[in-house]
C-alpha cells in the first residue's frame, strides 16, 4: 500500500505578509498511521495541513500525497484521497440540507446520482446521523454539525483524513463519541489540536511544531512524558498523565 | 431581537403545484404576472381571484399560511391604497383639508392594490411549493441558454443557495456582534437618525471581516470537496417535463388569453 505515502520534504511556506509559518520541514507518514500535529498557536499547525490539500502550495520544498506530487494538475486526484475536516464546521457546511451537503463533494466527483445517494446515506450511517439528513445544517447542535462535517468528508471515500482541531467546543459526551467514532476509521489519521488527552487515545504519533519548525516527532507517550520538550513546545502534559489532585496533590 | 424572520417557506407536500417542474412554475408565475396588469375591468379580476383561489386548494397549503405571507408588507398595501385614494382626480366623495377622496381614486386604490395582493399571493405559492434548491435549480436550466454567450449560469444559482443558506448566520452573527457592543456600552436604539447611523460603524465592520473571512472558508472547504464549478458535476434530480407541466402550461396560457381577450376584444 506504498500509494497513501505522504512525504513532505524541506517545505517552507512565507505567507505575503512576509511572516515564515513553515520554515523547513520534513515529514513521512506511512500508510494507516494515526499522526497527532500539536503545538502552540500559531507555529504552523494549520498552514502544514492546509499543503496536505494543496489549498496553499509550498514556495518551497515538495509535497508527495501518495503517487502524486502537489501541484496544480494534480490537485483533483490529490483532493480526492485526501479529506478535510475544518474548524468550524459553520464555514464548512452550506447546502440547505444535511443530505445535499454529504452529496456535494461526491456530485463534484461526476459520479451518477444513484451513487452519489448511497454514498452519502452510508456517509451519515457511519456517523450516526441519518436521521439528520432533511435537516438544514446551520440548525444543528455543535456535535451534530461536526458529525455531519465528518460525513460530509466520508462520502468521497478518502484514504487520508485531515482534522483541524476535531474536539474543539464539543462536549464531554460527543467528544468521546468522536474519538470511538475516529478510532473505528481505518485510514490515514493525520489531526492537529490543543486537545492532548485526545491525542493519547487516538495517535500513536506525534509530531510537536514550534515555529514553523518540527521540535519532535516520535511515539505520543515518549513525547509527552519529556517535560523540557513539552516546555519548549509551549504545551502541557495531558491532565490524565498528571497527579490526582485528591490523593497526590501537584507540587509547584 | 433578529430571530423572528423565518427564511425559505418552503412547504412539504405531493400537490399538482409540488410536483410540477420548477421552471414551469417560474414561467407560469411570470405569465400570471404579465395577466394581472393585463386586468382592468372587474370581471377580468373576478378570473383573477379565482384563479388564484383555486391555485391555493389544488396547492394544499393551509390558507393560514398563505395569508400569513404577506402580513410583513401590508404596509405597502396600505400605502399603496392610500395614495392612488388621495391623488387620482375624480369626482369628490369627500374632501379633508388638502385631501380629497374621489370615486375613480378609490377604485384605482382597491385596484391596484388587490394586483398587489395577488402578485404577492402567487409568488410565495412557488416559494411555499418549491425548495430553495430546486428553485435555483430551474433558475439555472432556465438562464442555461445564456451559457453561450457566457453567462455563468450555474456559478449564478450557486451563489443564490449559498446566499440563501448564509443569511441565519449572518442574522445570528450581527446580533451576538450587537450584544457584545452593547456588552461595552454600545447604544443602537436611540439617538437621532445620523447618531444611530454612525453608531452602526462598530456592527458593521466586524461584521463584514467575518463575513469576508467566512467566504473564504466556505471556498476552500469547497475546493477541498473537489468543487470546480458546474464542469463535470452530476445532478442529484435532472429536470424532466412530464404531462402534468403540459396541463400546467395550458392552464397559464389560457389565462393570458382570457385576460388580452377581456382588455382589447371584449
Amino acid at each position: 500500500m506504498s500509494h497513501h505515502i505522504i512525504e513532505i520534504k524541506d517545505i517552507e511556506y512565507m505567507y505575503p505578509d512576509k511572516t515564515k509559518a513553515l520554515d523547513g520541514l520534513s515529514l513521512r507518514i506511512l500508510h494507516g498511521e494515526a499522526v497527532a500535529i500539536v503545538g502552540a498557536n500559531g507555529a504552523g499547525k494549520s498552514t502544514l495541513l492546509s499543503h496536505l490539500i494543496g489549498v496553499l502550495i509550498p514556495s518551497s520544498g515538495t509535497v508527495r500525497i501518495g503517487d502524486y506530487p502537489l501541484n496544480k494538475e494534480t490537485l483533483t486526484h490529490i483532493r480526492r484521497s485526501v479529506g478535510m475536516v475544518f474548524q468550524n464546521s459553520d464555514d464548512q457546511l452550506f447546502m440547505p440540507t444535511v443530505f445535499d451537503d454529504v452529496a456535494f463533494g461526491p456530485l463534484n466527483m461526476g459520479l451518477p446520482p444513484e451513487e452519489a445517494t448511497q454514498r452519502a446515506l452510508d456517509a451519515l450511517k457511519t456517523v450516526d446521523a441519518v436521521h439528520l439528513k432533511d435537516r438544514p445544517p446551520y440548525k444543528l447542535s455543535g456535535g451534530q454539525k461536526r458529525s455531519v462535517a465528518i460525513a460530509s468528508v466520508l462520502s468521497m471515500l478518502p484514504d487520508i483524513l485531515v482534522m483541524d482541531e476535531p474536539s474543539a467546543g464539543l462536549d464531554p459526551y460527543c467528544r468521546r463519541q468522536l474519538i470511538t467514532l475516529l478510532q473505528s476509521f481505518k485510514h490515514t489519521k493525520i489531526i492537529a489540536t490543543h486537545d492532548l488527552d485526545l491525542v493519547i487515545d487516538l495517535c500513536e504519533r506525534t509530531v510537536v511544531l514550534s515555529n514553523g519548525k518540527i521540535i519532535a516527532d516520535g511515539p505520543t507517550l515518549q513525547i509527552f512524558n519529556d517535560d523540557v520538550l513539552l516546555q519548549k513546545g509551549r504545551l502541557e502534559k495531558p491532565l490524565r498523565m498528571q497527579g490526582c489532585p485528591i490523593c497526590k496533590p501537584a507540587i509547584r | 431581537m433578529l430571530n423572528n424572520i423565518t427564511f425559505g417557506q418552503y412547504f412539504p407536500g405531493n400537490s399538482f403545484l409540488h410536483r410540477l417542474d420548477p421552471r414551469t412554475k417560474i414561467v407560469g408565475t411570470l405569465l400570471f404576472i404579465s395577466s394581472i396588469f393585463l386586468a382592468e375591468k372587474v370581471t377580468a379580476y373576478v378570473v383573477i381571484l379565482v384563479f388564484t383561489l383555486l391555485a391555493i386548494a389544488v396547492s394544499r397549503i393551509p390558507p393560514r399560511f398563505v395569508f400569513r405571507s404577506f402580513r410583513p408588507l401590508w404596509i405597502i398595501l396600505v400605502f399603496t391604497l392610500g395614495i392612488h385614494m388621495f391623488s387620482t382626480p375624480g369626482l369628490v366623495l369627500y374632501a379633508w383639508g388638502p385631501l380629497t377622496l374621489t370615486q375613480e381614486g378609490l377604485r384605482q386604490g382597491i385596484l391596484m392594490s388587490a394586483r398587489l395582493l395577488f402578485l404577492i399571493i402567487m409568488s410565495s405559492l412557488l416559494t411555499f411549493t418549491t425548495s430553495p434548491i430546486v428553485l435555483t435549480d430551474g433558475i439555472e436550466r432556465l438562464l442555461s441558454p445564456f451559457r453561450k454567450i457566457g453567462f455563468p449560469a450555474h456559478e449564478l444559482a450557486m451563489m443564490m443557495t449559498i446566499a440563501l443558506r448564509f443569511i441565519p448566520t449572518l442574522l445570528e452573527e450581527t446580533d451576538r456582534i450587537m450584544k457584545a457592543q452593547m456588552a461595552r456600552g454600545a447604544d443602537f436604539s436611540s439617538g437621532t437618525i445620523v447618531r444611530r447611523a454612525q453608531n452602526m460603524i462598530p456592527l458593521l465592520i466586524p461584521l463584514f471581516i467575518s463575513a469576508f473571512r467566512r467566504a473564504d472558508e466556505l471556498a476552500t472547504a469547497m475546493e477541498a470537496r473537489c468543487y470546480r464549478g458546474g464542469e463535470n458535476r452530476t445532478r442529484m434530480k435532472e429536470l424532466a417535463l412530464s404531462w402534468l407541466d403540459g396541463i400546467a402550461a395550458c392552464v397559464f396560457s389560457l389565462l393570458l388569453f382570457l385576460l388580452a381577450y377581456l382588455r382589447w376584444w371584449h
